[in-house]
C-alpha cells in the first residue's frame, strides 16, 4: 500500500484525495444548509405556536422542543433513516415490489438535522421576539397598522435582527451535526475521510484533514455571518 | 404499538443504561477538572498559556465530536509508537477512547462556561476580601469560586445534558450503550418508531432527573437569592 | 387661540362614560370628556389615577370594558364577545381611527431598526398609502419644525432622549392626525432635555392643534393648555379652564396635588 502523507491527501493531482474531500465538504455544506433551512421553517412555526398559539398548540410546541432537547441527535437520524426505509418498503410492498427499498440517506439526514435544529431555532426565534421592545409594537398599533402590516414591517424585521446571533450559533451546531449523517452512507466530508482512511491505512492523517476542513468551514461561515449581522443590526437596541 | 415488543426493547435498553451513565459521569467529572484548568489558563494573564487555551477551545468546539472520537480511536493506532507504548491497553479500548474524546470535548465547552462565571464575580467583592487581608488563594477559594459556581451552574447544567446526549456517539465505535443497543434492535427488526420511542423516553428520563438535580443544587447554593424566611412563618418555601 | 375664533366649535374627540378594569382593580369608573378642535387638554392626576389608561383607551391600545369613543363624527363600534368582554366590532375601523390619532409615548418607542426619516414615513406610506416622495418631503419639513433636520438618516439609538421624543412627535404629526395624544411625553427625559420637548409642544398648541396631554408638567398645564382635567381614582374631579381650576379648585385633593 502506498502510504500518502498530508500533502498527498489534500493534493488534487493523481493519487491525491483533494478532489474527493472537496466534494465531500460540498456535500457537508449542502446537508447543513438543507437541515438549517428546514429548521428555520419549523422554528418560525414553533415560535409562532409558543408565542400566540392556543393552549393545545402551545403544549405541542413545548413538547416538541423539550423532547428534542432531551434526546440524542443520533437517535433522530436512526429514526428517519431506518424508519424512512421501513415506510418506503411498506409502500413498495403495497405496490407489488417485494424487496427492501432504502430511504435516501441525504433526505433522512437533512430531515433529522432539520427537526433537531428546528427545536433550537424555535427557542431562538421565541427569545428574539420577546426581546423586541413592547413599545415599538405599541407604536405600530397606535399608527393604525393592521396585524399583517405590523408583522411584516415591524415585528418580523426586529425579531430577525435579535435572532441573528442565536441563528449563527445554531448554524455552527448544524454544521457539526451534519457529520452524524455519515452513518447513513452519504458521502459527505467525514464519510469521505473514512473511505480514505480505510483504503490507505492512514486514519490519523485523514481525520486531521477532515477536522481542519470543518474548522475552516465554520470559521469562514462564522465570519460571514458576523459581517451580515453587523450590517443588519444597525441601530437595533439590545437589552 | 406492539406492547410486548416495546417491553422487550425496554428491558434490553434498561440493561444498557449503566454504560451510558458511566460514560457521561466519567467524562463530565474529568472534563470539569480539565475545564477549570483551561479557564484558569485563559485568565492567567500569561500570553502563551492564554493562547494555548484559546487554540484548544477553538479546535474542540469547531470540529464535530465524531471526528474527535475517530481521531482518537482509529487515528492514533496509525502510529506504531502508540501501538507499542504502555498507553496502548487504554487506547485500544473503545470505552476509554470514548471517555477521552468526550472529556476533551466537554472541557472545551465547559471552560468557557466557567470562565464566564469567574468573570461575572463583581470586582468590588474581591476588593472587599483583599481589604480584609485575605491571601489570593483564599479569596479564590472562599469568595470567587462559590460566586462563580453559582453563576455558571445553569449553563453547566445544559452542558451536562449535552454530554448525556453525546454519549450516544460511542455506539459508533461499537459500545453498546443505550443508543448502541437501540440501533442494533432497529437494524434487526426495522421497527424504528417503537425503539425510538422507548430509547427516547429513557434519555428524557435521565435528562429530566439531571435537570432536577441541577435545580436542587442551584437552590441550595443560592440562599441569598431566596426570600428571607421569617422565624414566625411556617416552614416551607415560598414560590 | 384659534378655537376661540370659531363660533360653533367642532367636536374633535368625545369620550362617554368609559369604564376599564384590570382584574379586580377598576381603573376608570366612568369618564366622559369632550375636546373641541383646537383644545389643548391637560390631564393631571397622581400615579394610579388612571390618566394613562384613559389615553390608551382612546386609541384602543387598551380595550375599554364599556363606554364610547368618538373621533370627529365617527364612533368606534364595540360589541360584546361571548365571554362578556367588550371588543371592537370592526378592526378596520379601529385602524382607520388610530391613524387619525397621533400618539406620543413616554418612552418614545421609535422603531429601532429604521432611521428617523424611515420612522416618520412608515405609517403615511404603508397605512395611509400616500406617495412616498410626498411623504419624504413632508417628513423633512416636520423634522425641521421639531429642530432635528440633520438627524434624518440617524438611527434612534444615536439620538438623545429629547431628540428621540421630538422625532416621535414628528412621526405622530406625519399622519396628519385630527387629535394628538401625549402620554407623559417628558417623564422619561433628563431634566435638562424637558424644555426642548415642551417648546415643540407649545408650538403645536399655538398652531391650533387639538391635543390631549397626560403630564406632570404644571407649568405646561397652567400656561399652555386651554383646559385642565384632574383625575382621581378613575373619576374626573376637576374640569375647567386652567385659570379657574388652578386658582379656586373645589377639590381638596387637587389643591394638595398642586402643592405637592
Amino acid at each position: 500500500m502506498n502510504q500518502p502523507g498530508f500533502l498527498d491527501i489534500i493534493s488534487f493531482g493523481p493519487g491525491g484525495w483533494g478532489a474527493a474531500l472537496l466534494t465531500g465538504a460540498m456535500m457537508t455544506i449542502l446537508i447543513a444548509i438543507s437541515g438549517f433551512a428546514i429548521g428555520s421553517v419549523i422554528g418560525t412555526f414553533g415560535a409562532w405556536a409558543k408565542v400566540s398559539g392556543g393552549k393545545t398548540i402551545r403544549f405541542i410546541a413545548d413538547g416538541y422542543t423539550t423532547v428534542l432537547r432531551g434526546i440524542p441527535d443520533l437517535l433522530v437520524i436512526y429514526l428517519f433513516y431506518f424508519g424512512g426505509s421501513a415506510a418506503v418498503t411498506a409502500i413498495g410492498r403495497f405496490f407489488g415490489s417485494d424487496g427492501f427499498i432504502g430511504f435516501p440517506g441525504f433526505l433522512a439526514g437533512a430531515l433529522a438535522v432539520g427537526i433537531t435544529s428546528g427545536a433550537q431555532q424555535t427557542e431562538v426565534f421565541r427569545g428574539a421576539f420577546k426581546a423586541v421592545h413592547r413599545g415599538e409594537i405599541e407604536a405600530a398599533i397606535a399608527c393604525g397598522m393592521s396585524r399583517g402590516l405590523r408583522f411584516r414591517r415591524i415585528i418580523a424585521p426586529l425579531t430577525v435582527r435579535h435572532a441573528l446571533p442565536g441563528m449563527g450559533n445554531v448554524w455552527q451546531v448544524v454544521l457539526k451535526e451534519s457529520a452524524l449523517v455519515s452513518i447513513t452512507g452519504v458521502v459527505e466530508l467525514l464519510r469521505q475521510a473514512q473511505i480514505g482512511a480505510g483504503s490507505t491505512g492512514m486514519p490519523f492523517n485523514f481525520y486531521v484533514v477532515a477536522g481542519a476542513t470543518y474548522l475552516a468551514i465554520s470559521t469562514l461561515s462564522g465570519a460571514l455571518l458576523q459581517r451580515s449581522e453587523r450590517h443588519f443590526s444597525r441601530g437595533v437596541r439590545r437589552n | 404499538m406492539d406492547w410486548s415488543f416495546a417491553l422487550e426493547t425496554f428491558i434490553s435498553l434498561v440493561a444498557a443504561i449503566p454504560l451510558t451513565l458511566q460514560l457521561a459521569a466519567t467524562s463530565i467529572l474529568l472534563g470539569a477538572v480539565l475545564a477549570l484548568a483551561l479557564a484558569l489558563l485563559r485568565l492567567s494573564g500569561v500570553r502563551v498559556l492564554d493562547w494555548f487555551a484559546r487554540l484548544y477551545v477553538f479546535a474542540f468546539r469547531g470540529t464535530p465530536l465524531l471526528v474527535q472520537i475517530f481521531l482518537i480511536y482509529y487515528g492514533l493506532s496509525q502510529f506504531p509508537a502508540v501501538r507499542h507504548s504502555f498507553l496502548w491497553p487504554i487506547l485500544r479500548e473503545p470505552y476509554w477512547c470514548a471517555v477521552i474524546a468526550l472529556t476533551l470535548n466537554t472541557a472545551a465547552y465547559a471552560s468557557e462556561i466557567i470562565r464566564g462565571g469567574l468573570l461575572s464575580v463583581p470586582h468590588g467583592q474581591v476588593e472587599a476580601a483583599r481589604a480584609c487581608g485575605m491571601p489570593s488563594f483564599m479569596i479564590f477559594r472562599r469568595i470567587v469560586l462559590p460566586l462563580a459556581v453559582r453563576q455558571a451552574l445553569p449553563g453547566y447544567g445544559n452542558e451536562m445534558i449535552s454530554m448525556v446526549k453525546a454519549t450516544s456517539l460511542a455506539s459508533i465505535i461499537t459500545l453498546m450503550e443505550v443508543t448502541g443497543v437501540a440501533a442494533k434492535i432497529i437494524s434487526e427488526t426495522y421497527r424504528a418508531i417503537e425503539v425510538f420511542v422507548v430509547a427516547g423516553l429513557i434519555y428524557l428520563a435521565i435528562n429530566f432527573l439531571l435537570t432536577r438535580l441541577v435545580h436542587l443544587i442551584e437552590y441550595m447554593l443560592s440562599p441569598h437569592l431566596r426570600e428571607p424566611r421569617l422565624q414566625t412563618s411556617v416552614q416551607g418555601e415560598s414560590k | 387661540m384659534n378655537a376661540q375664533a370659531h363660533i360653533t366649535p367642532q367636536q374633535a374627540l368625545t369620550v362617554r362614560n368609559l369604564h376599564k378594569r384590570f382584574g379586580n382593580v377598576e381603573v376608570l369608573k366612568g369618564i366622559s370628556l369632550t375636546a373641541n378642535e383646537g383644545d389643548v387638554v391637560s390631564i393631571l392626576g397622581s400615579s394610579g389615577s388612571g390618566k394613562s389608561t384613559l389615553l390608551r383607551c382612546i386609541n384602543l391600545l387598551e380595550v375599554p370594558d364599556s363606554g364610547e369613543v368618538t373621533v370627529g363624527d365617527e364612533t368606534i363600534r364595540m360589541q360584546q364577545a361571548r365571554d362578556g368582554k367588550s371588543r371592537p366590532a370592526d378592526q378596520a375601523q379601529v385602524e382607520r381611527i388610530r391613524s387619525r390619532l397621533g400618539m406620543v409615548f413616554q418612552s418614545f418607542n421609535l422603531w429601532s431598526h429604521k432611521t428617523i426619516l424611515e420612522n416618520i414615513i412608515e405609517a403615511p406610506v404603508h397605512v395611509q398609502k400616500r406617495p412616498r416622495r410626498e411623504c419624504i418631503e413632508e417628513a423633512e419639513a416636520l423634522l425641521a419644525k421639531v429642530g432635528i433636520a440633520e438627524k434624518r438618516d440617524h438611527y434612534p439609538s444615536h439620538l438623545s432622549g429629547g431628540q428621540q421624543q421630538r422625532a416621535a412627535i414628528a412621526r405622530a404629526l406625519a399622519m396628519r392626525p385630527k387629535v394628538m395624544l401625549f402620554d407623559e411625553p417628558t417623564s422619561a427625559l433628563d431634566p435638562e432635555l424637558v424644555g426642548e420637548v415642551l417648546r415643540v409642544m407649545r408650538g403645536l398648541a399655538e398652531e391650533g392643534r387639538t391635543m390631549l396631554v397626560v403630564t406632570h408638567e404644571m407649568g405646561f398645564a397652567r400656561d399652555v393648555s386651554s383646559r385642565v382635567i384632574f383625575l382621581h381614582k378613575g373619576l374626573v374631579e376637576e374640569d375647567g379652564r386652567p385659570q379657574d381650576v388652578f386658582v379656586n379648585a373645589k377639590s381638596e385633593r387637587f389643591n394638595q396635588f398642586i402643592k405637592g
